[in-house]
């Protein structure tokens, strides 16, 4: 593990874990609280697995007023709290700590309500992203959110990350799709927050929830809006000379009107690894591939078809390939959905990065990226949701080589570090965690990420929902709610009034 | 009274850090059409952001725009246009309903009311489409959130904080907001005749169909002839609008025919007949009639919507019509504001939320304007407010009575300001 510096474990905490289990025990029944080390072995790291922590305990409730009393204890005892979901963060969201309870809240996995005449379905935040589609798709129905661990990820962990996916240029991030929660606030005070109607008056804390990475709340009801499957989708695959010329087409696309379904580019390191990997007949002569999906209407998907045909091959496009059947448009897909471990066949490991740009500036950080990698030493290749910006880079890394690891992390940081400085932001989709928390600096000011965290004192007033998390340093609510101003010091002689 | 009128953000902060030093209250406004909502407040002292204004940053290709807060919304409206595009939001003009001229409110003002239309229901509200701002709290310290990219979970989402805020928590001073291409063509397919539950029934058989429905409304008998200056004539209609290019925008609303051939009789709105329905439902033109009779804007489940009006009016006077599918009622009250029976019913029918947007200052400052919250998320909202606001300088009072007002001392002037003209 690499130098990360989370809260230092509270010694009184530690001390008194026996006590603290046996509470847990009371609250709730017996199987749903895990203290043994090899049982808590499985939730001891995230997605993010070059972390790992045991936790204190795993505790695993089942109902509202279980989790409601677990934080009021641990809130009364000053006793820290990990909320996870299916642990499929790719930012460490959900990294144990060694004096926290890890609260697991897989056992919320039913659907409440599925109601097709106001299109919403109402869900426990264990129940993954898909099972939401499966349970609505018989009716033609489905759950536009799509993050690519959308079989294992769980509607609570989209919450609590604002997931997006390939599709959300067109049909919205989580954020979008999210109606109302339920949430237990570390003082075991229950709040729910939107339903079924969509403007909730008041301060929109449905909006600061959703992404706020399990530092404010824990979700344990979800409302979300459910849309009609469109009648047809059909996808091309068009390969550039240059990744200029690829980024141009994108421009181009959204200039003419048309947004997409999907829009996805992949470099020529990606493109060959995943080629090799599926077979799906992608042109290995090309810098960039773009695969562009067009849903809706069948007459409208061929309109529009045509329509971008013509913006590619104004843009120079050397290849272009329209599906021509449902088989044919999940292989154009195929090899883009197995990037990642086709990447992992070339590679003993690779470190997933997730910056967003403005397009326009994909040729120069992509050039960046290429210096970058020369001088680290480590490869790296390139999957892009080119519709709205976001970059995942892979690099390249070997962990058994000592130093590679930090290498990789460095590499990383230096990617990050130029997606903001083109104006772009540290993470599109995959959260702050403990991943980037350390690279808030770069794009946020003290002034900035001091108001984020007057928000979370307003939630949680002594930092005990996932510390360590997000913020690169905690500093106490007593002290951020100091005022620095001095009266009559503050002139103001030259603004116009009247 | 005095009125701090600021050109740049760096002004606004000095402003409102004096303001926060002297615990003044500040009203802060941009071009003021929409101060006539929420509770009567009392301020010293008025924040005119009304020549904070220009566009920053437009790129098309981009779908972002970036303005500071006190640009009117017309002229980014013209702006977007030009290059085919939108705020998809469809941010309502309150300026008929509330007798006023139309065309006025700033890009401030759209987020800090979360101004949406009829495609809130596809499009989302201005909280769905915000990127980032830049804004100074009432700690007088400046901060930013967000960003200038549609895709961004980096750290809190404080810029979806400020939508529907109504300025009690910062004084936005720049926005940025994602844009994007307005549809080719639309056409609006009416069903006519239907009592209100039969079309909440139809709305919902239209918006769960692939036809790709961007609003659903419905006009009561009375109500229909006070719109688009009575194109649609006289008797109910119960109006779907479809949205896109051409040729994909005629075989949606050929499905729609077929789909709801049953239900009544069927027709079809195309070009500027469709586009004024569509403005004046989502401005509530019917009920723009020159008067300050009470009117409700209730935010609610839509399967519920015709069941909460037919119960409400056995009990009071009120004109009703729908748009959200029936997720957004509109209530005229033919007298008092009947606060207490529109909520209990409101209650009893999925709950949701109630907003008095028009009565006389007096009925705002005798009922709560905003939907009451329950207790801990009042508390949780007010340790927000506090968060922000400390000394709750930060147009008091607008959202909610128990807003810290009574902390703020007696007006006195600071040093500086002794000159400041009165109006």
């Amino acid at each position: 593990m690499s130098g990360l510096l989370m809260p230092k474990p509270d010694a009184a905490t530690l001390s008194r874990r026996a006590e603290i289990v046996a509470d847990m025990r009371i609250i709730v029944p017996r199987e749903g609280v895990v203290d043994t080390v090899n049982g808590m072995r499985a939730f001891e790291t995230d997605g993010l697995t070059a972390y790992r922590q045991l936790p204190l305990v795993v505790v695993l409730p089942e109902t509202v007023t279980q989790v409601s009393r677990i934080l009021k204890y641990c809130n009364e005892r000053n006793i820290r709290v990990v909320p996870r979901g299916s642990g499929t963060s790719l930012s460490g969201g959900a990294l144990p700590l060694e004096d926290a309870v890890l609260l697991v809240m897989s056992r919320f996995n039913r659907i409440l309500e599925i109601d097709y005449s106001n299109r919403v379905v109402v869900a426990q935040p264990g129940v993954t992203n898909l099972g939401i589609t499966h349970a609505v798709e018989q009716e033609g129905f489905y759950y536009a959110p799509d993050p690519s661990s959308q079989i294992a990820c769980s509607i609570g962990g989209n919450v609590a990350e604002n997931s997006g996916g390939v599709h959300c240029l067109k049909y919205g991030l989580t954020a979008n799709n999210v109606l109302g929660i339920e949430m237990v606030l570390m003082d075991g005070e229950v709040v729910r927050l939107g339903g079924k109607h969509l403007d909730s008056e008041g301060y929109d804390l449905l909006g600061v929830m959703t992404g706020s990475e399990g530092l404010l709340g824990v979700v344990t009801e979800v409302t979300v809006r459910i849309l009609k499957k469109p009648e047809t989708a059909r996808a091309l695959l068009i390969g550039f000379p240059t990744s200029e010329q690829g980024g141009q087409c994108v421009a181009d696309i959204i200039g003419a009107g048309i947004v997409p379904g999907g829009m996805e580019m992949m470099d020529r390191p990606a493109i060959s690894a995943a080629e090799d990997f599926v077979h799906a007949g992608y042109p290995l002569d090309v810098e960039a591939l773009l695969i562009v999906e067009l849903d809706g209407p069948g007459v409208e998907v061929d309109h529009l078809i045509g329509r971008v045909e013509a913006i590619a091959l104004n843009n120079g496009s050397t290849t272009c390939r329209v599906s021509t059947s449902e088989q044919e448009r999940l292989t154009f897909w195929a090899g883009r959905k197995a990037a990642f471990p086709a990447v992992g066949r070339i590679s003993p490991d690779y470190y997933c990065m997730d910056g967003t740009i403005p397009r326009k500036e994909l040729p120069r950080v992509l050039a960046g990226m290429r210096e970058l990698s020369e001088q680290y030493g480590l490869g790296v290749a390139n999957v892009f949701h080119a519709g709205d910006g976001n970059l995942h880079p892979l690099i390249l890394y070997d962990a058994n080589v000592p130093g590679e690891l930090d290498k990789a992390e460095a590499f990383g940081a230096d990617i990050l570090r130029l997606c903001v400085e083109v104006g772009g932001v540290l993470t599109g989709e995959h959260g702050v965690g403990v991943e980037k928390r350390d690279l808030m600096g770069e794009m946020f000011s003290e002034a900035d990420l001091d108001q984020q965290m007057r928000v979370k004192c307003a939630f949680d007033p002594n930092h005990l929902l996932n510390p360590g998390k997000v913020f690169p340093q905690l500093r106490r609510c007593a002290e951020l709610g100091r005022m620095h101003v001095h009266r009559g010091q503050l002139a103001f002689p030259d603004i116009p009034r009247f | 009274m005095t009125t701090f009128t600021p050109t740049t953000a760096a002004e606004v902060r000095e402003m409102v850090r004096w303001a926060a030093a002297e615990e003044q209250p500040l009203e802060t406004v941009g071009q003021g059409s929409k101060r006539g909502i929420g509770r009567p407040a009392q301020s010293e002292h008025v924040l005119d952001l009304s020549r904070l204004t220009g566009v920053t940053l437009y790129e098309p290709e981009e779908l972002v725009l970036s303005a500071r807060a006190g640009t009117p919304l017309a002229e980014i409206e013209d702006l977007l246009r030009n290059r085919g595009q939108e705020l998809a939001f469809e941010p309502m003009d309150y300026g008929r309903l509330f007798g006023a001229a139309p065309g006025r409110g700033t890009i401030g003002g759209a987020l800090a009311a979360n101004l949406s239309g009829p495609r809130r229901l596809k499009a989302g509200a201005a909280r769905d489409h915000i990127l980032g701002v830049a804004a100074v709290s009432g700690r007088g310290e400046a901060f930013k959130a967000g960003g200038r990219v549609v895709k961004n979970v980096t750290g809190y989402d404080l810029s979806k904080a400020m939508a529907g805020s109504w300025g009690t928590l910062a004084v936005v001073t720049d926005v940025t907001f994602k844009v994007l291409p307005a549809a080719e063509t639309e056409t609006t397919v009416a069903v006519r005749s239907l009592i209100d539950d039969d079309a909440i029934a139809a709305m919902a058989l239209a918006m769960g169909s692939s036809a790709e429905v961007s609003s659903a409304a419905h006009l009561p008998e009375g109500v229909t002839g006070r719109i688009a200056g009575g194109v649609l004539g006289g008797g109910p209609a119960t109006l779907l609008r479809v949205e896109g290019f051409g040729p994909s925008v005629a075989y949606r609303v050929n499905a729609l025919h077929g789909l709801l051939k049953d239900a009544g009789t069927v027709e079809t709105v195309e070009g500027t007949a469709s586009r004024t329905i569509w403005r004046d439902v989502r401005d509530c033109a019917p009920f723009a009639d020159g008067t300050m009779h009470p009117v409700w804007r209730v935010s609610m489940t839509p399967g519920e919507a015709a069941r909460f009006v037919l119960a409400l009016r056995m009990e009071a006077g009120v004109d009703a019509f729908y748009d959200w599918q029936g997720g957004l009622v509109w209530l005229r009250m033919e007298a008092d504001p009947e606060a207490e029976a529109v909520r209990r019913l409101l209650r009893r029918f999925g709950g949701g939320h109630a907003t008095l947007v028009r009565a006389e200052p007096q009925w705002r400052a005798a009922t709560p304007v905003f939907e009451p919250q329950p207790p801990a998320l009042a508390a949780l909202s007010a340790r927000v407010k506090e968060q922000f606001d400390p000394k709750g300088i930060l147009n008091p009072g607008r959202m909610a009575a128990d807003a810290p007002s009574d902390r703020l001392v007696p007006s006195r002037m600071g040093p500086s300001l002794t000159r400041e003209t009165r109006t």
